[in-house]
């Protein structure tokens, strides 16, 4: 039994329907990501499992309870939203304290329990200011610290740090991870942000257009995308796709790519034979940038590393490493390069491909085939 | 360069000029009524008639003042307006609090709490905003009638609720669609339940707009004159009928100095609720209308 399970959750309004079919079920303790593009549902899932919105079928179960028709203080959950939602006409003090006043927690109780969460938030020299005299970093805070003291057993995340500047961004992020080991709570938590996705949870739900695409831990959805819209959401820079045709090469199967005047077929050693329906035809060949590098001679030899000579149309330095992009079958391909490597627009560069990870999708379903 | 600025400096004086002399002429053109009232209250009836309209008092006296307050005739009796005051004090103080506090729910519920029609039902609400007096005259007499409120400060009372809902409701919804909803939601997740988050969160961040409301409700009851002649009689009427009546009583000889002082005791309340609130009625009426 885990401590949210969600089954076969629908819900239409006026006849469009914007979830079709959820499955989705953590484990106590563990952090839960719903991550997608806007429009993709992941809002409206995280409002019906607060009670905020209602299901129109399936259910949705917190601990052992099926909490379907349960309003949102029975649910035992606690919530911090996008834009904070502090009450404006209250101290921090009596934002922190109001839901468990009206749980009818003892004055001496509440005072105890406020303490202990501006001391785990360090917010202990902020409890008598108007939320209007924090910064957002502070709002933030002040938001967490809320949900934190009623205890719940489920916490939700709207995309709690979309409002804050890139720089806090990290440093909050970094915070609520430490929160979740520290205290070891259940956390659903709803953002676009791919990189969240992937540095907080421990299970991401990746969804599109009101279904779930692929749901599994961070490094599963990395290393193997269920399909073309998985692979090219999570990492940055994006996965490349590159169209190519599959051929016959040795036992197995290879992929043929043309860069400049050469031309090469590389083994697909990660198909394991999937190809062989292929032949003949073209499939989007996935590979991702941090697999495109310059040459290192210790890696050489193994069969699923190849290497070419590509020339370069553009280079991107990014500090630690180069963004440097080659033309392979009519595409720009990104490739990562160590900066003392790269070389200048216009030269050729000889690129090592790790094709150990490459994945390979079908152009017309964009369905994962091998 | 030179020459250019001077011309430019020389049309803004020319500019600046004619909108104070305007300001000024306008202000003129307003405040000599009230002028004329004043000094006339403070004169003397032999003084009205000797001197001139804009002259100052030169024995000013509070008699008139007096006289308006407790012994002018208002029709048969002769006993001022005190009486008549009271009479609207006890009426417009529960209406005005009563509309702006319903106002202030309905407004609540048709942002925060949206239900299917919740739309429409505004619509039709704002169409009582257009709905002149007199339209409502007779249905409303039956209605007081049948509810056995008829000629009653709770019949006038109820009239000017209902009448001034259409208002504070518009009033009370614009400000309120400006509140995030989240905070509506944190709330319900914290446990509070409809009035409790009315009270709680709402309530304390409604101060600008009650205070356009209440300013609002309180011009309009006190100064309507239709429903209080329809609807009250005898000495139950508010003010401003008594003030028609002791400027109309057409006996003996005509008091322009009480009808004066008569008629700045009527005026007296709402001014007094403009100076002491004017200034959150701008800020009030312009929230939401800019971010921030």
């Amino acid at each position: 039994m885990g401590a949210l399970s969600i089954r076969d959750v629908r819900k239409s309004y006026q006849g469009t329907e914007i979830l079709k079919g959820i499955n989705l079920e953590i484990e106590k303790g563990e952090f839960l990501i719903l991550v997608g593009p806007s429009g993709c549902g992941k809002s409206t899932l995280l409002s019906m499992i607060a009670g905020l919105d209602t299901v129109s079928s399936g259910e949705i179960r917190i601990g052992d309870r099926v909490v379907n028709n349960l309003s949102p203080k029975d649910r035992d959950i606690a919530m911090v939203f996008q834009s904070y939602a502090l009450y404006p006409s209250m101290t921090v003090r009596e934002n922190i304290s109001f839901g468990l006043e009206i749980r009818k927690v003892g004055k001496a109780e509440q005072q105890k329990i406020v303490e202990r969460v501006a001391q785990t938030l360090q917010i202990g020299h902020l409890l008598d200011r108007k939320p209007s005299q924090l910064s957002g970093g502070q709002r933030q805070r002040v938001a967490m610290g809320r949900a934190i003291a009623r205890d719940p057993s489920l916490f939700l995340f709207d995309e709690p740090l979309s409002n804050l500047d890139a720089k806090l961004r990290v440093e909050m992020r970094v915070e609520i991870k430490q929160l979740h080991q520290r205290m070891g709570t259940t956390i659903v938590y709803v953002t676009h942000d791919q990189i969240e996705a992937m540095t907080l949870g421990d299970k991401i739900a990746v969804m599109k257009a009101g279904e779930v695409q692929q749901f599994g831990t961070p490094q599963q959805i990395y290393d193997n995308p269920a399909n073309l819209f998985v692979a090219g959401f999570m990492g940055s820079p994006s996965m490349n796709f590159i169209p190519a045709r599959v051929e016959p090469m040795g036992g197995g199967h290879g992929v043929r790519l043309e860069s400049g005047a050469n031309s090469y077929v590389f083994p697909a050693v990660s198909a394991n034979g999937k190809l062989k329906a292929w032949e003949g035809k073209e499939v989007v060949f996935g590979i991702r940038p941090e697999q495109i590098t310059h040459k290192v001679e210790s890696s050489l030899g193994a069969e699923y590393i190849q290497t070419a000579s590509m020339p370069i149309s553009l280079t991107e330095p990014t500090g630690p490493d180069t963004l440097v992009l080659v033309p392979v079958n009519g595409r720009e391909v990104t490739c990562r390069v160590h900066p003392a490597h790269a070389r200048a627009p216009g030269e050729k560069m000889d690129l090592m491909f790790d094709l150990s990870k490459a994945v390979f999708f079908d152009p017309a379903s964009e369905l994962r085939i091998a | 360069m030179a020459e250019m600025t001077s011309t430019r400096n020389t049309g803004q004086l020319v500019g600046r000029t004619i909108v104070y002399g305007l300001l000024v002429l306008v202000c003129f053109y307003y405040l000599m009524p009230l002028f004329v009232m004043v000094t006339t209250s403070l004169k003397s009836l032999d003084e009205i008639r000797a001197g001139n309209l804009l002259s100052l008092p030169q024995d000013p006296n509070l008699d008139a003042w007096g006289k308006a307050w407790s012994s002018a005739c208002t029709g048969v009796q002769c006993e001022g307006l005190a009486g008549f005051f009271w009479n609207s004090v006890s009426f417009v103080v529960p209406a005005v609090l009563m509309s702006t506090l319903i106002g202030a729910v309905n407004g609540y519920v048709l942002t925060m709490w949206r239900f299917r029609g919740s739309d429409l039902l505004f619509g039709l609400l704002m169409i009582g905003c257009f709905i002149p007096f007199q339209v409502v005259l007779l249905p409303m007499a039956r209605t007081l009638g049948a509810m056995g409120i008829a000629n009653s400060t709770t019949g006038l009372v109820f009239v000017h609720v209902v009448y001034g809902l259409a208002f504070t409701t518009l009033f009370f919804r614009n400000y309120y669609v400006t509140i995030p909803d989240e905070l509506v939601k944190a709330a319900k997740i914290d446990g509070a339940g409809f009035w409790l988050i009315f009270r709680r969160i709402i309530l304390p961040l409604s101060a600008p707009i009650i205070v356009v409301s209440i300013i609002w409700q309180f011009t309009q009851v006190w100064n309507d004159f239709l429903f209080g002649v329809v609807f009250s009689s005898g000495d139950r009427q508010p003010i401003t009928v008594a003030l028609n009546n002791l400027v109309n009583t057409s006996t003996g000889v005509k008091e322009y100095n009480v009808d004066m002082a008569a008629a700045i005791i009527a005026a007296l309340p709402t001014l007094f609720v403009y100076v002491v609130a004017g200034k959150y009625f701008v800020r009030g009426l312009t929230a939401g209308a800019v971010k921030g």
